[in-house]
């Protein structure tokens, strides 16, 4: 059937329709919940208001944190930062911030510190179906110096401490539907006057909303900066991967968005069509592939189990079968091109044979029918979950349990539908080993994922990452002592002793560093991805037709 | 018949009560809720915010409890709102309601407008050339997935003739009847080919069993033309068995066709409801069931009075 799909797919390759260049038309698999900026974390939103929104600071395509909203980034060096004492040996930090003299709303009026203080108010307000509260309940105090300049003080002095810096809201349109908190998130503007051009302060604004279908944006006249080049830009949604490839072929789109597209295998399948007619970019970035083992499994609380799991894997040839090298094999959770990755760590090339001698030694040496026994006749058997529906990682996963049964391992594969894994199996942790990825920030500090205190549990409402139950003393106080480190070179001392331990614990299986396919039209100039969980339309002032 | 049309509403009412709680108790029931599956997508959630949106979205209260509160209100006609479409729940259904009923009743139409001169045509002589051709179009357009249609015609007439747009509704900025059409085409041609090809052979087989009643023996021994037997006797009664599918399938014009609605991107009522049971939004998936519900009693109740008008031996009480 596939082989069909592709010869079908392999067909439409006709003519492109002329487009005039003025029009871009983006396709994404995903359609945002809701266009307010902080309520409910989701990529199609993100990329959405990538191109409405400035945040305060953000990460670049050079994985750097800059100013976007602000005129300097805050630092203890310049000095508009200065660590602050809290007592008990705490610090905390207090930030001065300007805003751009010429940011301004969509409808003119200028951005400023009451939209700051505003956004506070409603971020940590608990009624206010603000999803992440974190950054808010982090800040001590928060003042105006006037219209344009505020300082924010911190309760924790971070080596990211810039980073906590929230975006401003519309303070002049949205507090009156945030006059009852506890309503907030249904009668906030951007969900039930979309189109507002008040609710913008980036280069373009909202003009059209169509649920699940699409959404149209336009130039925003009140937008100070470079003059974006596209007259109008439709986002549309169309999820199905075959139905987004003929949409690209017949003209229906423009681009397909490496962000919300097709994954690496169905972009290299489609480059081999059709690569002649579209500039098709690989883009390695911090999603990062992996199998979470739950460590209160017996079988897998043995070390020797886990490393031999990977010893008996070939991850470069898997990487290179399915996904031709482009994507990069992961030692351990840092990806190679952050500053802080290492290769020093150990390092897990094939080898089967030391696999086996592994797991002899831990005990399962007794070989019955193919598959490994231990001295008290339990088998040697893993149960592996992932996405049901992932084609990828579905691929991947047949490897793993090939090369597995080689060693003796029964391997069982069940796949469940994304709301299954993530709302019950994997949160609730009621699974042996679970395929799947996690995106996170340049430099991010893996607190909710290794740290014994984010372990989910009904006592605390299954909420933390730390899927696998991994507790290590010495990975807490890496953690703990990484975040209040600010210089660089101690920082990086930690963060190396952390993949140290973490590449032979091996809480976590690394597998691979998943890199996004852009599928752009030769005539498109100026799309830099970025690789990290921000979207390459922050950038969007610099995109432009040849 | 008055009182049987009130005492089937009323039986409706039942049943629609009986399906919300159906519905609710299965949805409650199925692994996660919204807010865990908020917890995989965003790692900065503190089990601090996972109580606080718990408590928020009314999760951390019993299931019975949060479906009395539904079932109060959904009373009073407020059917709560929609968290995956960020509007009120009614305002979620009204425009992908409209897509629905204008695409699948087109193809509805043109199915059935298609399906009798085609269904006749096969059963006048059974076995014949025509008939055979007929019915091996019709084991095609029965067999071939839907996906694979879509594709087909996606390849031929929006990529290679260029004629059609691939997917949508209406080009953004358009919107006019006629662009409104073009979108239609494809989806709808995808949805007649399958229904034409069912009710053809339902027709075609309804019909041969007519023929071969007492009653067109008779017909005919009075001297009828074979073109009045067939229209005029047989037809008729092949007609009540026809009814039940093509009332049956009325059901499903509110409810949408998901895989043709997501091969196109055409936002209509099968995509929404699916997506609505799969990310949890209780108030849109509640609203669109119970609506897809309603309208298949209603289509029922409708074919069992027809049925009357057709066959005089059947009496409504």
């Amino acid at each position: 059937m596939r082989r069909l799909l592709a010869l079908i797919l392999a067909l439409l390759a006709a003519a492109l329709p002329a487009r005039a260049k003025d029009e871009l038309v983006i396709g994404i698999t995903q359609y945002p919940a809701t266009l307010n900026p902080v309520i409910e974390a989701m990529l199609a939103k993100s990329y959405v208001l990538g191109m409405t929104l400035r945040p305060i600071v953000t990460y670049d395509a050079d994985w750097k944190l800059v100013c976007m909203l602000c005129t300097e980034l805050p630092t203890i060096e310049n000095g508009l930062a200065e660590p602050i004492d809290l007592g008990d040996g705490r610090r905390g930090v207090r930030m001065t911030v300007t805003i751009r003299p010429d940011a301004s709303w969509g409808d003119g009026t200028p951005v400023t510190t009451d939209d700051v203080l505003f956004a506070y108010e409603v971020g940590r307000h608990k009624m206010s179906g603000v999803t992440a509260q974190e950054v808010y309940r982090r800040v001590r105090k928060i003042e105006a110096k006037d219209a344009k300049t505020y300082t924010i003080e911190l309760d924790k002095l971070t080596f990211e401490f810039a980073a906590q810096l929230f975006s401003p809201l519309p303070a002049h349109l949205e507090r009156a539907a945030f006059a009852e908190p506890s309503q907030y998130r249904t009668r906030t503007k951007y969900d039930t006057d979309p189109t507002n051009p008040g609710l913008y302060n980036g280069p373009y604004r909202i003009t059209e909303v169509s649920p699940g279908a699409h959404i149209a944006l336009e130039p925003n006249p009140a937008w100070n900066g470079p003059k974006p080049a596209f007259r109008r830009i439709v986002v549309r949604t169309i999820e199905n991967t075959a139905a987004l490839e003929a949409n690209l072929l017949s003209g229906g789109i423009d681009m397909i968005a490496g962000e919300l597209g097709l994954s690496l295998d169905q972009a290299l399948a489609f480059e081999k069509r059709h690569g002649d007619r579209f500039n098709i970019i690989y883009k390695p970035g911090l999603v990062y592939e992996h199998i979470d083992l739950n460590l209160d499994n017996p079988k897998l609380a043995d070390r020797r189990v886990r490393q031999a799991l990977l010893w008996g894997l070939d991850r470069k040839a898997l990487v290179d079968q399915l996904f031709a090298g482009r994507q990069e094999v992961a030692d351990t959770f840092v990806n190679p091109l952050d500053w802080i990755h290492t290769e020093d760590v150990a390092q897990y090339r094939y080898d089967p044979a030391k696999a086996k001698s592994l797991l002899d030694a831990a005990g399962w040496n007794v070989m019955r029918g193919g598959v490994r026994h231990n001295a008290a006749g339990e088998r040697l058997s893993l149960e592996l979950n992932t996405t049901a529906g992932n084609r990828s990682r579905e691929l991947v996963q047949q490897v793993i349990q090939s090369q597995w049964r080689r060693l003796g391992i029964d391997v069982r594969i069940r796949n469940e539908p994304p709301r299954v894994l993530f709302g019950e199996t994997v949160t609730k942790r009621k699974f042996e080993a679970a395929m799947f990825a996690w995106i996170s920030a340049p430099e991010g500090v893996p607190r909710t994922t290794l740290h014994s205190g984010e372990i989910p549990s009904a006592e605390n409402n299954w909420s933390g990452q730390n899927f696998t139950g991994f507790r290590n003393e010495r990975v807490d106080a890496l953690i703990d002592a990484i975040e209040i480190e600010l210089d660089r070179d101690r920082r990086a001392a930690l963060w190396k002793e952390l993949q140290a331990i973490y590449a032979e614990e091996l809480p976590v299986l690394p597998l691979y560093f998943r890199a996004d396919s852009y599928v752009l039209p030769k005539w498109l100039k100026g799309v830099t991805p970025t690789g990290h969980q921000m979207p390459s339309t922050l950038w969007i002032e610099t995109w432009r037709s040849e | 018949m008055t009182r049987f049309v009130l005492r089937r509403l009323a039986e409706a009412l039942v049943v629609l009560a009986l399906m919300s709680f159906v519905i609710y108790a299965l949805m409650g029931l199925m692994p996660g809720d919204p807010i865990d599956l908020m917890i995989s997508a965003d790692p900065r959630l503190t089990s601090e915010d996972v109580a606080r949106l718990k408590s928020l979205y009314g999760l951390d209260r019993p299931l019975l409890a949060r479906y009395a509160a539904w079932a109060a209100a959904a009373l009073s006609g407020d059917f709560g709102y929609s968290r995956l479409f960020a509007q009120p729940t009614l305002a979620a259904l009204a425009r992908p309601l409209g897509n629905t009923a204008l695409l699948m009743g087109t193809s509805f139409v043109l199915a059935l407008a298609l399906a009798f001169p085609i269904g006749i045509a096969a059963a006048r002589r059974p076995g014949s050339l025509a008939d055979r051709a007929i019915n091996l179009a019709c084991f095609a357009g029965v067999s071939v997935p839907p996906f694979w249609l879509a594709l087909l015609l996606m390849l031929l007439f929006a990529v290679t003739l260029g004629w059609l747009p691939a997917s949508g509704v209406a080009t953004v900025g358009d919107g006019s009847l006629a662009d409104r059409a073009r979108h239609l085409v494809l989806p709808m041609a995808t949805l007649t080919i399958a229904s034409l090809a069912g009710y053809t052979r339902f027709l075609r087989a309804a019909l041969i069993e007519a023929m071969r009643q007492d009653y067109i023996r008779t017909a005919r021994a009075k001297g009828n033309s074979e073109r009045r037997v067939l229209l005029r006797h047989a037809l008729r009664n092949a007609l009540n068995p026809v009814v039940t599918v093509v009332a049956l399938s009325f059901g499903s014009l509110f409810s949408g066709a998901l895989i043709t609605e997501t091969m196109f991107a055409y936002p209509g009522m099968g995509k929404l409801i699916y997506d609505a049971v799969m990310g949890n939004d209780y108030n849109l998936a509640l609203a669109g069931l119970l609506f897809a519900t309603l309208v298949t009693l209603l289509s029922n109740l409708a074919a069992d009075i027809a049925y009357a008008g057709l066959d005089p031996r059947i009496s409504l009480a």
